[in-house]
């Protein structure tokens, strides 16, 4: 081990460009995470922000709230399930919105009104107002402040943003948040095959019991729903479980690659040392002990390289300007992306293994036996 | 002084398979070496020396035959046993220069140690005194810290000297340890391994074809075509 490190610091030369590749993978996996949980972040950050563990949908909805309509009667029957603690009507209309009060502008932001009664993380615990809203803070670098006027839709229904609230994105978009009455307002003049009368899209559901249980008792219950934890409901989000699997895929191959180099460097690094290896052997030490320090050697260069691609993506959080590019850094990306790299360093090692055993201590002294 | 042998082999063979062809490079060898007898063993090139080294001193296995080295018989030694016992029982310094390159003069005397990183605080301040002690013997004590390539030719056999000394073996094997340098500083090197051997009581087993040297040792054991004759 130690002579593994000493080699490392006397001959920094000889790491130099697998350090750097390594380097270049490290900072490309933890970039690609960051932009898997920013677009993962900004398509579902509204429900997670959600105060309850159940969504209710109808029965017909497959799991989208645009196809969804709850009645009140199939309010009522939810409401009275066991277990059921509180519940609140949600509403989603997506629709462009124009910033300032020129009607006539031609910029347009897409956004997400939404109406709500259980009061989201962030929100006021009594929705605004009609015809006000809270935004998504990420309205602030499209120019729009407190007081600010947005007109929504081709109706132009103006909205006054009253207050911002922190990382509640949806679908990629703004949300705006207002009362069921102001969403059903827009949505009426702005969709007017599709207004939404005294009915919500979905229902949101704090349980007091396991809400498995309870989500099963509701969907019973009223004969019309399907509930889902919120979770799963999250990642039955359009477009998410694609984004996820598209990106995992991608941070799979860059692992593999980043084992790959592992593996050639090092197997080159060990044909070089055989004459090194058996003199090695020759006064004693095993080939156990020098494969350990082949793994010491890799798993120094590679954290070297995490190490510096956790700067970087730390960097370059800090540097973009928020909402630039959906890139989220969060420490347990940071540490699967290391673990990652450190496991493929190990798994690369291993092809070293054989070659590092194979080493004949007689090879030292010029009998190959 | 001790009495018991360094070495005992009795009727050692071995042979290399060489595609289809079997070659003996040592064939009903018996060689015993005193517990603080220097042997110089000579033969023209071919002849089996090496072989014999590599037997003696765990590097190898017989096919056939008993070695026994400082009173433990290694003939059927696992290459784990084998493992540990060259780096706690003898010595070796091989004809060419084989320091580890990027370690100090001090630092490739204490790799034996280090590579097997047990025994803790203790041991590893013997190692270091016993390092320091080599290497003033030696005449080395201000070359230290300088590396291989610093060194001259005979400075650096004389590190692998000091190497092959560290674990206090019962046998030191020599293979032709002065044929990489002119024969006056052959000449210096052979005196000083003579004397550290002496001073220690440690046998040996020098590899040569230089009849000049063997006026050093106690004996000297001839090989040819892997027989060896007194
Ligand atoms: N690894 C090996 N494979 C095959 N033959 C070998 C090997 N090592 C040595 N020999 C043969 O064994 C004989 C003795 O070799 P060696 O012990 O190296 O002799 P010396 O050291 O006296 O020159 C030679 O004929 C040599 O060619
Ligand atoms: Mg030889």
């Amino acid at each position: 081990m130690r002579l593994a490190l000493r080699e490392l610091r006397r001959r920094p030369g000889r790491f130099v460009v697998a350090a750097s590749i390594l380097t270049l993978i490290a900072l490309l996996l933890m970039f690609l995470g960051g932009l898997l949980d920013g677009l993962i972040g900004s398509s579902t950050a509204a429900y997670r922000a959600q105060p309850g563990d159940l969504i209710v949908y109808s029965a017909s909805s497959r799991e989208s709230l645009v196809r969804s309509r709850i009645t009140a009667e199939t309010r009522a029957a939810v409401e009275a399930t066991a277990g059921v603690e509180a519940i609140g009507g949600l509403g989603s209309l997506q629709v462009g919105a124009r910033l300032g009060e020129d009607p006539g502008s031609r910029e347009l932001v897409g956004t997400v009104l939404f109406g709500y009664e259980l009061a989201p993380r962030g929100l006021p615990a009594e929705p605004p107002p009609t015809g006000e809203v809270v935004a998504d803070s990420s309205l602030r670098s499209e120019g729009v402040s407190v007081g600010d006027t947005v007109l929504l839709g081709p109706q132009r229904s103006p909205l006054r943003v009253t207050g911002f609230v922190d990382d509640t994105r949806y679908s990629g978009q703004v949300s705006l948040w207002g009362s069921l009455d102001t969403w059903r307002a827009v949505t009426a003049a702005n969709r007017p095959g599709q207004s939404p009368g005294d009915t919500v899209q979905a229902l949101v559901v704090r349980t007091d019991g396991a809400p498995a249980a309870v989500a099963a008792a509701i969907d019973a219950g009223s004969g019309s729903t399907a509930t889902l934890t919120l979770a799963a409901a999250t990642e039955a989000l359009p477009g998410v479980a694609q984004q996820r699997s598209t990106f995992n895929q991608i941070i799979g191959v860059t692992a593999l690659v980043a084992l790959v180099v592992v593996a050639l460097f090092f197997a080159l690094i060990t044909v070089e040392r055989t004459a090194l290896y058996g003199i090695l052997k020759a006064v004693g030490a095993s080939g156990a002990t020098l494969f350990a320090g082949v793994v010491t050697q890799a798993l120094v260069v590679t954290g070297l390289a995490a190490t510096i691609g956790v700067a970087g993506s730390l960097a370059l959080d800090a540097v973009l300007p928020a909402g630039a590019i959906p890139f989220e850094v969060t420490p347990s990306r940071l540490i699967t992306s290391v673990v990652l790299m450190l496991v493929a360093a190990i798994a690369g090692c291993a092809f070293s293994l054989r070659r590092v055993l194979r080493v004949e201590p007689a090879s030292a002294i010029g009998t190959a036996g | 002084m001790s009495s018991s042998p360094a070495l005992r082999m009795e009727g050692v063979r071995k042979t290399y398979q060489v595609a289809d062809e079997e070659i003996v490079a040592l064939d009903r060898a018996d060689l015993v070496v005193g517990g603080d007898e220097i042997v110089a063993l000579i033969g023209p090139s071919g002849s089996g020396k090496t072989t014999l080294c590599s037997i003696a001193g765990g590097l190898l296995t017989a096919s056939q035959g008993t070695v026994v080295v400082g009173g433990n018989d290694i003939s059927d030694y696992t290459s784990r046993q084998l493992t540990d016992f060259r780096r706690t029982s003898v010595g070796f310094v091989f004809q060419s220069v084989n320091l580890v390159p990027f370690l100090t003069a001090r630092e490739n005397l204490l790799v034996v140690s280090e590579l097997v990183g047990r025994g803790g605080r203790r041991r590893r301040k013997d190692a270091v005194a016993r390092t320091a002690e080599l290497l003033d013997e030696l005449g080395l004590a201000d070359r230290a810290d300088n590396l291989p390539a610093q060194l001259s030719g005979g400075q650096r056999q004389r590190v692998a000297i000091g190497r092959a000394l560290m674990n206090g073996p019962d046998l030191v094997l020599f293979d032709e340890p002065t044929s990489a340098l002119d024969s006056q500083l052959g000449d210096q090197v052979v005196k000083l391994i003579r004397d550290e051997m002496k001073d220690r009581g440690t046998a040996a087993i020098i590899v040569t074809h230089d009849d000049r040297i063997t006026h050093y040792a106690d004996r000297t054991v001839r090989i040819e075509d892997g027989r060896i004759s007194a």
